[in-house]
């Protein structure tokens, strides 16, 4: 059984940005490769790697605000040896460097690993402009490319360590915001092999990033209503843990896809992708419904975008509703 | 060291050859781009023949100098050259755009041994070549990155983001040579998109400048070698060439360079025309078959 934070439901759950997980694994990453660099585009402290620049300065670089070439830089260093990590905002990594990823990076198979920081509506105060909602549609259509999306802080860290330790292109999607710590050091973690947070039996919420803690609000709102909720933590976008996935459409028979990003293309269609070929059942889809964002605090844009407690308690009964037919 | 060392004459009959490859290579693909390749040909002969440190049997030695095609779609060049320095049979060639080959349309690095990077997208070399080039200095290797463009990719913004870093960093260990040929698809490139003064735009982001016929030989050596003296700055090379150099209907005409499938590219008369001018080095000698 999967070992998860007990104040999971609790006002006083602890809280951490994503970021700052990658912060601390790309610190441990270098200090145990020496050929790990890191390269960031006038973006270091917001993405959280001005500690490894402390310590490792040597092999740090700074790009200036150039986020095509940063890309093509990372490229060079990996197809001669290094382990690049290329850190800025998903907008702008892999949104300006998309070309750039898909040639020098993707097709060539350089060993580069994308940090896209600043995902989702809960940017918050900057706009739609910095809120990147198309990075997962973006990336996982790209071949020899693994996408990532941890839930929380110590699953980021987790997924730089694994990623770092991986030999290929990889995307990494972050967030800005400190968001509830639902996973411990203890909880096991293992790239493409998507983790049971909750077991139910009428619906499973198959979601991806912080937000899915709002699915497990969701869940344990629906407990005392009667309807049994799982919950599954799709990390790993691509390659995708089709068992996981097809043998909880099979126990439930519907299925709540829930992610911080457009519908359309993400974290849910790579689900669906797999329900539709091999099991399909009826499914929801709870995320951002083909709009920008706009400012505003980020838990007013979660409610605003649909992808709040409430909203995906309606998604459910939708679902059930569906399913019944 | 280079493996081959040969002397400007026999650089200059190995040109020749290229050129013939890579006539027969277009005929036979009936797709591709002629008036760079062969423009590049005398370039391209002086690196791998004299310039280059590499060993063909051993396409990741560590001890390689690296070369970076950006101008991917000149790669007809980079295809002929590698065969004659013996990286894959010369029979291969005739594969070029064809279902199966190793020789795609544009350079992949991982199909093809000898090819550092994948080309295509404009530009995207020149980033790299940097990225290698300050992974060889963090490494402390002496190594040099060679760094072949086209004029028509400065038009990119990526080049000058590349260029900037570069001359920030002071990459001395690397040498760009630039094709200025003067022209790009749609027309010639001081219509489409004007590139000069493009010395002062180099000397402006702290580039080394150089500037040949890029037909001269020993020019060519001798910049290549110049470029190795200069320690406070990346170099730069922009050469002067005649698109389409070798064949007298398709040298100066950008309708040569090629673009669109079955464009740009000879016909069964006209690769016999060229091939005839080649083996007859414009009709100084007499043909093999004639």
């Amino acid at each position: 059984m999967l070992k998860l934070n007990s104040k999971i439901g609790q006002e006083d759950i602890e809280q951490e940005p994503t970021r700052s997980g990658y912060g601390e694994g790309v610190v441990e990453l270098g200090q145990e490769n020496q050929n790990v660099v890191v390269l960031t585009a006038d973006l270091r402290d917001s993405t959280k790697v001005g500690e490894f620049a402390k310590m490792f300065p040597e092999r740090f670089v700074e790009c200036g605000v150039a986020e095509q070439n940063m890309m093509g830089i990372a490229a060079g260093l990996a197809l001669a040896g290094k382990v690049s990590f290329v850190s800025s905002y998903a907008t702008f990594s892999p949104g300006r460097s998309w070309d750039q990823l898909r040639v020098s990076v993707c097709y060539s198979q350089a060993n580069v690993k994308v940090i896209g920081c600043h995902t989702g509506v809960s940017v918050g105060p900057d706009g739609a402009t910095h809120q990147a909602l198309e990075d997962i549609a973006i990336t996982r259509v790209l071949p020899n490319l693994t996408v990532v999306v941890p839930c929380d802080s110590v699953q980021a860290k987790q997924a730089t360590l694994a990623i770092g330790r991986l030999k290929g292109p990889a995307y990494l999607r972050l967030t800005r915001e400190a968001t509830p710590v639902m996973t411990t050091q203890e909880t096991s973690y293992e790239l493409g092999k998507a983790q049971i947070f909750r077991e139910g039996t009428d619906v499973v919420i198959i979601g991806s990033g912080p937000v899915l803690y709002n699915g497990i609000l969701a869940a344990l709102e629906l407990e005392k209503q009667g309807i049994s909720v799982m919950v599954v933590n799709n990390h790993t976008i691509k390659p995708i843990d089709t068992e996981t996935i097809i043998n909880a459409a099979k126990k439930c028979g519907a299925v709540v896809t829930l992610e911080e990003h457009q519908v359309m293309g993400g974290a849910g269609s790579a689900v669906c992708e797999v329900l539709a070929k091999n099991f399909p059942v009826p499914v929801e889809m709870v995320g951002v419904q083909d709009h920008f964002g706009e400012s505003g605090e980020p838990e007013e844009l979660i409610e605003k975008f649909g992808m709040g407690k409430e909203r995906i308690i309606q998604a459910i009964k939708k679902v059930l509703s569906r399913k019944g037919r | 060291m280079n493996p081959f060392n040969l002397s400007v004459s026999e650089l200059a009959l190995k040109a020749n050859n290229i050129r013939q490859d890579i006539i027969q290579m277009l005929l036979e693909a009936k797709s591709g781009h002629s008036a760079g390749p062969l423009g590049m040909a005398d370039i391209f002969s002086a690196l791998y023949f004299s310039v280059l440190q590499h060993e063909p049997s051993d396409p990741t030695w560590s001890g390689r100098d690296r070369l970076v095609l950006s101008c991917g779609h000149i790669c007809p060049v980079l295809y002929a050259s590698l065969a004659e320095a013996g990286y894959f049979p010369k029979d291969e060639l005739q594969t070029l755009r064809k279902l199966g080959t190793r020789l795609h349309g544009h350079p992949h690095n991982l199909a093809l041994p000898g090819l550092e990077t994948s080309s295509g997208p404009l530009a995207q070399g020149t980033s790299q070549a940097v990225g290698m080039a300050l992974a060889l200095s963090m490494n402390h290797a002496r190594q040099r990155v060679y760094l072949v463009m086209s004029d028509g990719e400065q038009d990119e913004g990526q080049t000058w983001e590349a260029v900037m870093f570069a001359g920030s960093r002071k990459l001395h260990n690397i040498t760009a040579i630039i094709d200025r040929n003067n022209i790009q698809i749609d027309g010639y490139t001081e219509d489409i998109m004007p590139l000069e003064d493009l010395v002062a735009k180099y000397k402006a982001f702290n580039w080394h400048v150089l500037e040949i016929d890029g037909h001269n030989m020993q020019a060519i050596i001798d910049a290549c070698n110049e470029a190795k003296t200069i320690f406070e700055r990346p170099t730069v090379i922009i050469a002067h060439t005649i698109p389409g150099r070798g064949v007298d209907f398709m040298e100066g005409d950008y309708k040569w360079h090629g673009g669109a499938v079955g464009t740009g590219v000879p016909n069964k008369e006209q690769a016999t025309e060229a091939l005839h001018e080649l083996r007859t080095l414009r009709g100084q000698i007499r043909g093999e078959h004639e």
